[in-house]
């Protein structure tokens, strides 16, 4: 069943890093291009973790329009060109949503599509959390919560010492907020009034030992962030659209970051998946996955 | 006795040279600059200077997002801070991806003294050396600091500085120059060697010098670069003299005398011993007071350089 689906997640386009003649990627797909490469990213997911047979379904499947709007729509690289100096930074600093990532860049085209089935096996460059040495366009080793934030802030920092114009993206989930280390970060880029630098959280509600509200809670979450000193815009973080718009009045923003918020569903897209503790961390099995990729057809 | 000068003022003088020479070189300290001495820098470039205020685990990541970035930072605070309570933080975003990070910390050791055990830094060199990718200095004197500063910028990589709060005596003069990955053959001697880092090498220039009154010939190597550690210096050291004592100023596991004995075992075994703090946290008390009361003075490095004799014979 996993061989079936090999022919749908082709399209790739082989890679070679030679960067004066890449060209930077075309950010004209439709919204309606978008939804479907959203439900093509969820295929991908459920497929490679299913081969795999171990990894993170449950948060990739909550981020899949988060990063979809960036990298089709928002955010200026160069897949033939990964260290592009002017390229906008995407962090993803809950680095369990590898495969997600994984699947966007394959189709972005920083490497073969077919590569994705790798994932998780020996010698691959799709490691179980991103390694930043190794995969083409993976811009932080992660996997070890809390730390992208401190990263992010990071490159935002030399970007401005620099006169740089990209802008730096980075996502958490909610759980993740949980360590100390994400506030620490969050007090410093009010402190540097940094101005490009966006943090998306993926709200989605749950964490590995069940809702947020259970196991820590982060609430009121919005007014922590905004006593920390940020800009908070709220969106339905499946909506293209809203989150489009969203991640365009950040840009906007002067003089203080902007944490986005984005209400998510954990498991998005699969029914059973869907707000399900179980597939934090739990590949689906053969007749899962047949099952997921019919409802994603 | 020689003169002594501030590890931690050569670091911070280094530091604004740098400053002045590479555009590129940014500094970040976690609420400490006038201890760590890096307000210098902060003065003189204020644009490149970044605190980060009492949040050690943040700087490492934003020291490590400013290196991805093609800067090369130094971040600095206390030993006991950096590495202890940011393991995580400096194995995962400056160690696995290897970033040019410069760690540079005071403090380090027993000689901090009055402040107690809550500041007294005895394990950060195990800690730092068994992350794979980090080269691991510990300077001898403020001249070798200097040094050690110019060889952490010119190298791309993870880099770890350790100096104590203490004013040190100078144990080399304006002409030394510092090559990484090289011990450097401080006093000659066929009978024992004595390797030593930090202000541990001239309580073992002291040790051999009275000891040479006695009729026993030391070597003494200063072993500055921790890691990678000089295997042929040791293991040349451990052929001609045939016993080796090391002293340091960090707890018996995992510094020094483990790395030393490693390669003493597997390429030349011969009797060793171990000047350094046996498995236990210290007090409060006076710099001397606490060497001497947790067995790091010349007198123990003496009387170690004859029980390794005695081994051997």
């Amino acid at each position: 069943m996993v061989k079936k689906s090999l022919p749908e997640m082709g399209g790739s386009k082989s890679t070679s890093a030679t960067s004066a003649e890449a060209e930077v990627f075309s950010l004209s797909a439709s919204v309606a291009e978008m939804e479907a490469m959203a439900k093509k990213l969820r295929r991908h997911i459920i497929t490679m973790i299913g081969k795999a047979g171990s990894g993170h379904p449950g948060g990739s499947l909550s981020a899949v329009e988060i990063l979809t709007a960036l990298y089709f729509k928002l955010m200026r690289h160069k897949p033939q060109d990964p260290h592009w100096e002017d390229r906008d930074r995407f962090i993803l600093s809950k680095g369990h949503a590898a495969p997600l990532l994984y699947a966007v860049l394959a189709e972005c085209g920083y490497f073969p599509v077919e590569e994705l089935l790798t994932l998780r096996q020996l010698d691959s460059r799709l490691q179980g959390h991103t390694d930043r040495t190794i995969t083409p366009g993976v811009e932080m080793s992660a996997g070890s919560l809390g730390q992208g934030l401190s990263f992010a802030l990071g490159v935002a920092l030399a970007g401005r010492l620099d006169g740089q114009d990209y802008r730096v993206y980075v996502l958490l989930g909610d759980g993740e907020c949980n360590e100390g280390q994400v506030w620490e970060a969050a007090m410093a880029a009010s402190h540097y009034s940094v101005d490009n630098l966006t943090a998306i959280v993926d709200n989605n509600g749950q964490q590995i030992d069940g809702w947020n509200c259970d196991v820590m809670s982060l609430d009121p979450f919005a007014a922590k962030w905004q006593a920390f000193g940020w800009r908070v815009i709220e969106v339905d973080g499946h909506s293209i659209p809203r989150l489009i718009a969203a991640f365009k009045e950040a840009q906007k923003v002067k003089g203080q970051p902007v944490v986005i918020i984005a209400h998510t569903v954990k498991g998005k897209g699969v029914s059973f998946m869907e707000n399900n503790p179980d597939f934090h961390g739990t590949a689906p099995n053969t007749m899962e996955v047949e099952f997921a990729l019919k409802e994603l057809a | 006795m020689a003169e002594e000068v501030s590890v931690r003022e050569a670091y911070g003088k280094a530091l604004l040279e740098l400053g002045m020479e590479n555009h590129d070189v940014v500094v970040l300290d976690a609420d400490l600059s006038r201890s760590t001495m890096t307000a210098f820098f902060a003065r003189e470039f204020p644009e490149r200077f970044f605190e980060c205020g009492i949040a050690e685990q943040n700087m490492i990541g934003i020291a490590a997002g400013m290196a991805a970035s093609g800067k090369i930072p130094f971040a600095s605070t206390f030993a006991v801070f950096v590495p202890g309570r940011c393991f995580d933080q400096v194995r995962m975003s400056i160690a696995q991806p290897g970033l040019n990070v410069k760690l540079v910390t005071t403090h380090g050791g027993l000689s901090v003294g009055e402040d107690g055990t809550s500041h007294q830094s005895i394990e950060d060199l195990s800690l730092i050396c068994s992350l794979p990718g980090f080269t691991v200095i510990v300077p001898a004197d403020a001249i070798e600091t200097t040094e050690a500063v110019k060889a952490a910028a010119a190298h791309l990589g993870p880099f770890y500085i350790r100096l104590c709060r203490p004013k040190l005596p100078l144990v080399y003069g304006d002409d030394y120059r510092f090559k990484l990955g090289k011990a450097v053959v401080m006093r000659q001697g066929g009978d024992a060697t004595i390797i030593a880092i930090g202000l541990m090498v001239q309580s073992a220039l002291d040790a051999a010098r009275n000891l040479e009154r006695e009729g026993i010939y030391c070597r003494v190597l200063n072993m500055s670069t921790l890691k990678p550690i000089d295997e042929a210096a040791i293991v040349q050291a451990a052929a001609e003299t045939r016993a080796i004592v090391t002293a340091e100023e960090h707890l018996e596991h995992g510094g020094l005398g483990s790395l030393v004995a490693q390669v003493v075992v597997r390429h030349q075994p011969v009797p060793m011993e171990f000047v350094a703090i046996k498995d236990t946290y210290a007090k409060s008390g006076k710099p001397s007071e606490l060497l001497e009361r947790y067995g790091l003075t010349e007198k123990d490095i003496e009387r170690a350089v004859k029980l390794a004799l005695a081994k051997k014979r």
